[in-house]
């Protein structure tokens, strides 16, 4: 494949329709016809279930910018992706939701070159529409009339909320400790627990049917996003290419306005 | 008495089965941190969501029991109409993703839904976060497993005992009690494991309806997630140990009660 | 205890629309084909199957009655049913199969097995009440269907095809055992049968059903010596004669000796089938063993062929062909000799 791409930048036409051994025959035809010099193919994105909405956001953005290059995505939990990533499957980019899953790659040898961090995210009370139960702070999550949840601590959000609360000096009564960000939420749309601390993308994603209160103390467990290209990636280039976007004033706009702020 | 070879086509696929069922777990095997068993298996907690399991299983599977059994009796046995319909109904939490299944359950017996607010009003009680909730979810996901096998054992059941039940005076009751239930006991034995040992299993109503507490809610899946999470190979253990209370179960009950009931 | 009934009920096409009266102690055989509504007729009396019209009375009392909207369901009645399967419940041992419809019907766990155990002590199977019907022989299992069907003292007592499923040897011992039962019986009993031996060895009248219908009622003698179908002339007509074997031959208790080719021995029924009797106007050459002088008392067409009525030592009936009967020139009082192989009778126990 690596070979087939580099005659397509230097040969003609017809050696890289003869060269070129992949699926993308005719793609990767008409795109050197386009943009001779552009990434080209498939670039496969191993994101933080998170980064969802604006990546996929981002990724359309770079499919429009280069003709013939594709960005598929894999959104799941940091740890699901770092376990499918050490047990060999092929991506190109691998963006995660906390140091220590990127660490396992790392670790595992699988980066190229340091991990950057790209973005944080910042916890923040969720309640429902209204805040029924008129939840003010983190104190409330001591209470013992309120239903509330918190992430499990075995999980990278939970790590945070416990540092959350350590600084606040509150011991929280969770009802529930959650899998994910996302299952908290849930529950804090349908109204069943009166309050989660949870991601503010989280908050900002949920929309109408939930509110944000900010936390003071949230800020000493800022969460950093670490974001690095694979060593063995199909397609170095266009690992490149999605990599320069999400650090570029334009993805860092598209983050912020999904409630990510700057690292 | 001479057996005959089992045919190649039966066999071959029949291997393969063996094999596709079987590997996984040999995987699971072969990646247990025997070392460390000892310290993964006392650490605090898997005690306690190991027995939560097992006795939220075996609660689940009681009620399934008590409210399938008729169920499926009404299936396989009454001329209602409708019956297609109720049929089709009753396997819906078969096909439903069970994280589904758990936030249908708040739309009904949540503290705002339908039966639970009221609930919530006049008895002060709330379902969700309980181990009732826990009990309520497994029972939900794992109940059809028992209607649709006693039901089928009640359309293979001879139809002519309850008649002569009937000129014997025994009311519909008393036969469904004294000559049906008995001739199906097996089916209802069959369903039964298999209603518990989805329940132990279940994991995606459960952590959606009832939340994830240890002590309270964090049964031996939800724990197994969450260790996932932070040690795999924690995770491997307490899956092993899944694994082992329930084959040993299911053998334990196989020769008491199944192999009884396949013998009669 | 007299059954009054007319059912009428509608079963795809068939419809099935019978009267019987059975007397107290008496037994009628409903004898029919396969598909002739026996069995529905039976279920119908048993509360199993709702009629589409008419009364069913026992003693008076009304079980069903379509025009009034009466209708007992089944486990009111007081009756005891006999299945082709006996249909022994498998999980239950055999006593207390037999303690089941004294339970049922309100007795205590004590008095039911009491019961139950005088009455397989009756039907000879006092030590095997801790058995489970599958360890039981066919003929064993069916006795004990019996003494199910009779324990709580019936007023109706219903066997259907209760024989059909035992093996020939077998059949004639619980048969023989079925007959004295029911003698001893004081309530009515409905015995659905397609076999003509039964109904000629067990019940009083004979009721033949067709496509739903009756088509002849009457005494097992009467309907075999004057069938008024086809199917019944077929059906009954066996002569059935008591005698005690003596080796290669039976002497028969109202005289005359019958040749058989079987050797028998004590008291025994000797079956000729109508067919197998052939007629002669003399004694025939070559000196067969069984013919006997007699005179035609009745003759009764039927079809191509004539069911003759004969008088004589060794009463019988026979059947020759329309053909054969007017050239013979035969005619109520004609003389002629009956002649039938020994390898054509057959034996039965007594």
């Amino acid at each position: 494949m690596r070979s087939g791409r580099i005659l397509a930048g230097l040969a003609t036409l017809a050696v890289v329709v003869a060269g070129c051994g992949g699926g993308d025959d005719d793609a990767a035809a008409s795109t050197a016809a386009a943009s001779a010099s552009g990434p080209t193919g498939t670039v496969t994105v191993f994101a933080a279930a998170s980064l969802t909405d604006v990546f996929t956001d981002l990724g359309q953005r770079l499919e429009e910018e280069h003709d013939g290059l594709t960005v598929q995505f894999n959104f799941a939990g940091s740890s699901a992706l770092a376990t499918q990533l050490t047990q060999g499957a092929p991506a190109d980019v691998f963006a995660s939701a906390n140091g220590t899953q990127m660490a396992v790659v790392t670790d595992a040898g699988l980066a190229e070159g340091e991990p950057a961090v790209f973005t944080a995210n910042v916890l923040q009370i969720a309640v429902p529409a209204g805040n029924p139960a008129g939840v003010t702070g983190l104190a409330d999550f001591g209470r013992e009339d309120l239903t509330v949840a918190v992430c499990a601590p075995d999980v990278p959000c939970g790590a945070a909320s416990a540092d959350v609360f350590a600084a606040a000096g509150v011991t929280p009564r969770p009802d529930t400790l959650e899998e994910d960000v996302r299952a908290a939420l849930t529950k804090v749309e349908l109204g069943e627990v009166d309050a989660a601390l949870v991601y503010t993308t989280d908050v900002v994603a949920a929309g109408d049917a939930v509110e944000g209160i900010a936390v003071p103390e949230a800020e000493d467990a800022v969460n950093d996003y670490p974001l690095c290209t694979l060593a063995a990636a199909p397609n170095p280039e266009g690992a490149r290419a999605f990599v320069d976007l999400v650090r570029s004033e334009e993805g860092q706009q598209a983050l912020g306005a999904a409630g990510f702020r700057a690292p | 008495m001479r057996r005959e070879r089992t045919p190649a086509p039966l066999l071959v696929p029949a291997a393969l089965a063996v094999a596709f069922l079987v590997l996984p777990l040999a995987g699971l095997l072969v990646r247990t941190p025997w070392s460390q068993l000892g310290t993964l298996l006392t650490a605090p907690g898997v005690g306690q969501a190991l027995r939560l399991s097992v006795v939220s299983a075996t609660l689940a599977t009681l009620v399934s029991v008590v409210l399938g059994v008729p169920l499926a009796w009404v299936l396989a046995r009454s001329r209602a109409r409708g019956r297609a319909v109720l049929r089709a109904l009753v396997t819906v939490p078969l096909v439903l993703p069970p994280v589904v299944g758990g936030v249908a359950l708040f739309l009904v017996l949540g503290r705002q839904g339908i039966v639970g607010s009221w609930l919530a009003e006049t008895t002060g009680i709330t379902i969700p976060f309980t181990t009732a909730a826990v009990v309520i979810a497994e029972t939900f996901v794992a109940m059809p497993f028992l209607v649709i096998s006693v039901e089928g054992a009640l359309r293979g059941a001879d139809v002519r005992f309850e008649d002569a039940a009937a000129t014997l005076g025994a009311d519909r009751w008393t036969t469904f009690r004294r000559v049906t239930l008995p001739l199906v006991a097996p089916g209802v034995a069959a369903g039964a494991v298999l209603c518990w040992a989805r329940a132990l299993g279940e994991f995606g109503a459960t952590i959606t309806f009832a939340g994830n507490f240890p002590g309270t809610t964090q049964t031996m899946p939800l724990a197994v997630y969450l260790a996932l999470q932070r040690d795999p190979q924690a995770a491997i253990v307490l899956s092993l140990v899944l694994l082992v209370v329930s084959v040993a179960t299911l053998l334990l009950l196989r020769d008491r009660w199944l192999g009884r009931g396949a013998a009669a | 205890m007299t059954l009054a009934a007319h059912v009428v009920v509608r079963r795809g096409p068939l419809t099935v629309d019978v009267a019987l009266d059975v007397a107290d102690g008496e037994v009628l055989a409903v004898l029919g084909p396969n598909g002739a509504g026996k069995s529905t007729l039976l279920r119908v009396l048993a509360g199993l199957l709702p009629p589409d019209g008419g009364r069913v009375a026992v003693d008076g009392r009304p079980w069903d009655d379509v025009d009034a909207g009466v209708r007992l369901p089944a486990h009111r009645r007081p009756l005891g049913m006999v299945f082709q399967d006996h249909l022994l419940f498998p999980h239950l041992s055999v006593l207390d199969n037999v303690a089941f419809g004294p339970r049922t019907r309100g007795a205590s766990r004590a008095a039911a097995r009491e019961a139950a155990a005088a009455w397989l002590d009756r039907v000879g199977l006092a030590d095997l009440g801790a058995r489970r019907p599958g360890q039981l022989s066919g003929g064993q299992a069916q006795r004990a269907a019996l003494a199910r069907a009779l324990v709580g003292d019936p007023a109706l007592l219903l066997l259907d095809e209760p024989l059909s499923a035992l093996d020939a040897r077998t059949r004639l011992a619980v048969r023989a055992e079925l007959r004295r039962h029911l003698a001893e019986f004081g309530g009515s009993t409905v015995l659905v049968t397609h076999d003509p031996v039964d109904a000629t060895a067990l019940a009083d009248r004979v009721l033949v059903v067709e496509d739903g219908a009756v088509v002849q009622a009457g005494t097992p003698a009467d309907v075999a010596r004057h069938p008024r179908t086809d199917y019944v002339a077929r059906l009954v007509g066996l002569s059935l004669l008591p005698g005690t074997g003596e080796g290669l031959a039976v002497r028969l208790a109202g005289g005359g000796v019958v040749a058989v080719a079987e050797p028998a021995a004590g008291p025994v029924l000797v079956a000729i089938r109508p067919e197998s009797v052939a007629l002669y106007p003399s004694r025939p050459g070559g000196s067969p063993r069984n013919a006997w002088p007699a005179r035609v008392a009745g003759a009764t067409p039927h079809g191509s062929t004539v069911r003759c009525e004969l008088d004589g030592e060794v009463p019988l009936l026979a059947d020759v062909t329309a053909t054969a009967f007017a050239e013979l020139g035969l005619a109520p009082g004609s003389p002629v000799w009956a002649v039938v192989k020994a390898s054509e009778v057959t034996v039965y126990a007594r």
